[in-house]
């Protein structure tokens, strides 16, 4: 028996409202091919098979049918940026519509062509077939269904039960070309007549170019141009080589000023509540009868800034033509880069073309954008070639964007039972995004940098409605009487800080989490029995419990080794996360173990959830035992891998994944949801097993002294 | 110019350039090879890595005229859709990635290991993969990827 089909729904799913004609989204082709054409990106995470997926179900298709388009300006649906673990959210319910509707525009154009009624057709494959033997298919049928007209509402999808990919662990489409040196990455792609562009940038954030001689460079073989724009200076040679050996000698007639001095990375919380800020409440709970406080507990936690580092150096290619260009990006939202690449070339939006090529996993906001300006403003020199710009990795690991460093305190009140009754959150950073295209002046690098420079943007924070930034899961889940979460975000911002996974939900997670932990601990209750029994969310119980089931919670104690939880809903709307550290050691913390649970609701691709999460995991725990962005007061000094250490293979703690299956549960993104209760679990696992809490990340060899010093 | 003459994939190979040059810019910028990724340019991620006589390196450190009269190995040696080596098959069976852009270099250094040592144990995998950084967190299929291949041909 299958479940009975859900109310058509009344509303197109925003995407789809966004951009509601149906050809922009699906196309079909004689040749027995779909052409699905969605607004989101691939960034290592899996979407475009996601996609495939759910298109391949709602239309009865076999998934090779399904070739993706790349998302580029000039057709794709405009679905703004790939980012926030959203995709699977807003592309895929808007593919799921689309297909179910142009199913149903499909099977009435069969009916009427095969004279029977639409509901006596069944489709497999794409054959459309009928009683009496008759038949036809979306194939024979493509050029007299006109998909050129909007969406409506009021079109059912398949039910759950009906779908016989989603929910399968689907081999993903993107995986044979990556392992078969197939080019896929815009950094292997040629254009033809291409050549080589390289920016000259100081190791000094945000400084001045005050003096630029050209002459050796002009004497390097293969020279195209040196271009030379206020601050911003760059090469075009005839090959890659030549424009680094043209770069490598402008670079020595070039002298610098620093602008801003940079903080100073010791006291870096004291630093961050010291400067100017706005304040803004993000939530205020009123008890509903107040209790007698009887103490407070308060706790200071920060993380520092935290790189992007992706394994490949930012990448792009432009080409001009008259008063048009056409720009290649890895950049997570084409459309977005375009606003602000008409901002700064000053030309109407539509002389751009921004068209998506893959890059490697970026993680959030980094060097992308600002490459395809690069790019853009050297091939002006180009005389109508195109050019590719790729950034060094010292470039990429200065001149990108970080995560924020956040200083974030939490205060308690406590009753005579010890148990709280008031609750208390203070975060201080900077905001948290930065991203090109959301303001009326262009956030891209060398906007900056031009001889009438746009000013450099102080990152924001996105509104709690949209998941906040700095604040991003700061509001606890928890039944607390009553709370007060205030964001103080900094108006200086000497460090460029943007959009990294998770915005501040790393950083808020981590601080809720270890301050329960250490609520728990003095109490001397368990920690998985205290944050249930301040839990009410049915589905924030099953992943604490499952996971705590899984990992044999609590293990017998060992010295040296210890085991923490920790459980965070991303965003407070999305996926549900439990996590349980085992580590190990004495001076040097390893973990060996994550036993995590997860509910995504419907989980499309199961295996790729896991693969997120499992990656999510991973990375959280180089951040928190590793990763710091290192400066001077004038220099950003961790711009190469042995500056920057990331967590290498013998260093990778085993991971286990449960997903609680929710098939009618509106699926939601995994690739954010285990960074913070990873970090938070790693924490309550060090201080389990030494009897030392480390409040100030990353949970370093100097980190844990500094700790001890502190409790001693 | 001199000219580097050196075995690619089992092919000769001349090439007339600098022998100062990086053997990463000749298989990229002159012979138009693009399996080996730029990650950093100082051997410090190995996503360019290739397998010289028998040894995982890193190409964007290796001058070309080291290479002279030497067999170099590419991703591109390795295998292709028709004709799959083991590791290809086994990365593909365990969805070993999520970016990619390192694993050229990975598959590099897992296949000069299989070679050295048919039977790894999960620890001499994580060892000859300590120098390839992998930023997207699939370290353990990766690992689980290698040991898959060496079962497999282990098997054969």
């Amino acid at each position: 028996m299958s479940a009975p089909s859900p109310a058509p729904p009344q509303k197109l799913p925003p995407s789809l409202a966004a951009n509601p004609v149906l050809s922009s989204w699906i196309q079909f082709s004689a040749q027995g091919h779909v052409v699905l054409s969605p607004g989101k990106v691939e960034i290592g995470q899996g979407i475009v098979t996601a996609l495939a997926q759910i298109a391949a179900d709602e239309l009865d298709i076999d998934i090779g049918r399904v070739r993706m388009v790349r998302a580029t300006t000039a057709g794709s649906p405009n679905e703004g940026v790939t980012s926030g673990s959203l995709s699977v959210q807003q592309s895929g319910r808007a593919v799921r519509h689309v297909c179910a509707e142009v199913r149903q525009m499909f099977l009435a154009a069969a009916a009427e062509r095969l004279g029977v009624g639409a509901d006596a057709l069944e489709i497999v494959d794409g054959e459309i077939s009928g009683p009496g033997n008759v038949r036809t298919s979306y194939w024979e049928l493509a050029d007299e269904v006109a998909l050129d007209r909007q969406a409506t509402a009021g079109v059912t999808p398949k039910s759950s039960a009906r779908r016989m990919l989603a929910g399968n662990s689907v081999q993903r489409v993107d995986i044979p070309d990556k392992v078969f040196a197939q080019p896929r990455f815009i950094h292997d792609a040629a254009l033809p007549g291409m050549l080589h562009g390289r920016v000259l940038r100081a190791e000094i954030p945000s400084a001045k170019l005050t003096e630029l001689r050209e002459d050796r460079a002009r004497g390097v073989a293969g020279l195209v141009a040196i271009v030379r724009d206020g601050n911003f200076a760059g090469v075009v040679s005839d090959t890659e080589e030549h424009a680094e050996t043209a770069l490598k000698a402008l670079r020595k007639g070039a002298v610098w000023s620093a602008q801003e001095k940079l903080p100073e990375e010791q006291g870096l919380a004291d630093w961050l509540k010291s400067q100017p800020v706005e304040t803004t409440v993000i939530d205020k709970k009123t008890p509903p009868h107040s209790g007698e406080t009887k103490r407070t507990v308060k706790h200071q936690y920060t993380r520092p800034y935290i790189a992007h580092a992706s394994i490949a150096p930012s990448c792009a290619m432009a080409q001009w033509s008259g008063d048009r260009v056409h720009v290649w990006t890895h950049s997570q939202g084409v459309y977005l880069l375009r606003t602000d690449l008409a901002l700064v070339l000053k030309l109407p939006a539509e002389n751009i073309i921004v068209e998506h090529m893959e890059g490697a996993g970026c993680y959030g906001h980094n060097g992308a954008d600002d490459v395809a300006l690069d790019a853009v403003l050297l091939a002006k020199a180009a005389g109508g070639r195109p050019v590719r710009v790729q950034w060094s990795r010292e470039d990429e690991m200065t001149h990108a964007p970080f995560g924020a460093a956040m200083a974030i305190e939490i205060e308690a009140d406590l009753d005579a039972q010890n148990e709280i009754i008031g609750w208390r959150h203070g975060i201080w950073g900077n905001g948290h995004v930065a991203r090109p295209g959301r303001a009326a002046l262009p956030a891209l690098l060398a906007g900056t940098e031009i001889a009438n420079p746009f000013p450099r943007t102080i990152a924001t924070n996105p509104p709690q409605a949209t998941g906040g930034g700095a604040d991003r899961n700061s509001v606890p889940l928890y039944d607390f009487p009553s709370w007060q979460i205030d964001c103080h975000r900094l108006l200086t911002m000497p460090i460029r800080t943007s959009a990294l996974r998770t915005l501040g939900a790393q950083g808020n997670v981590f601080a809720i989490e270890s301050f329960l932990d250490e609520l728990a601990a003095e109490r001397g209750e368990d920690p998985v029995t205290f944050r249930l029994r301040h839990l009410s969310d049915p589905r924030a119980r099953d992943v604490i419990q499952s996971v705590a089931k899984r990992a044999n919670w609590k293990p017998a104690k060992q010295a040296g080794v210890g085991y923490g939880i920790a459980f965070a809903r991303y965003k407070n709307t999305g996926a549900y996360c439990a996590v349980i550290a085992e580590v190990e050691g004495a001076k040097d913390i390893s973990v060996k173990r994550l036993t995590i649970a997860v509910d995504v609701g419907e989980a499309i691709n199961p295996d790729g959830v896991i693969n997120q999460i499992e990656g999510g995991a991973i990375q959280a725990t180089s951040w928190t035992l590793k990763e710091q962005v290192r400066f001077d007061r004038e220099r950003i000094t961790s711009n190469i891998w042995s500056a920057y250490p990331i967590l290498r293979f013998s260093e990778a703690p085993e991971v286990e994944v449960e997903v609680i299956a929710r098939p009618d549960m509106d699926p939601v993104g995994a690739g954010e949801a285990a960074h913070g209760p990873t970090t938070a679990a790693i924490a309550n696992a060090v201080f389990d097993a030494l009897g030392v809490r480390v409040r100030n990340l990353p949970i370093t060899r100097d980190s844990l002294i500094a700790a001890m010093e502190l409790s001693s | 110019m001199p000219s580097v003459r050196f075995r690619l994939n089992g092919v000769g190979t001349d090439v007339d350039a600098d022998p100062d040059r990086s053997l990463l810019d000749i298989l990229r910028g002159v012979l138009r090879m693009t399996g080996p990724h730029f990650g950093c340019g100082a051997n410090e991620c190995g996503a360019c890595n290739v397998i010289i006589e028998g040894q995982a390196v890193a190409s964007c450190d290796t001058p070309l005229g080291s290479v002279a009269d030497k067999d170099v190995t590419t991703i591109e040696g390795l295998g292709t859709a028709e004709r799959p080596h083991p590791l290809q098959s086994a990365f593909i069976a365990e969805q070993a990635l999520q970016c990619g852009y390192c694993i050229p270099g990975i598959l590099m250094s897992a296949a000069a290991l299989l070679k050295k040592n048919s039977n790894p144990s999960d620890a001499d995998v994580r060892t000859a993969l300590d120098r390839n950084l992998c930023r997207c967190g699939s370290h353990n299929r990766i690992v689980r990827a290698v040991l898959r291949a060496a079962a497999e041909m282990e098997a054969r």
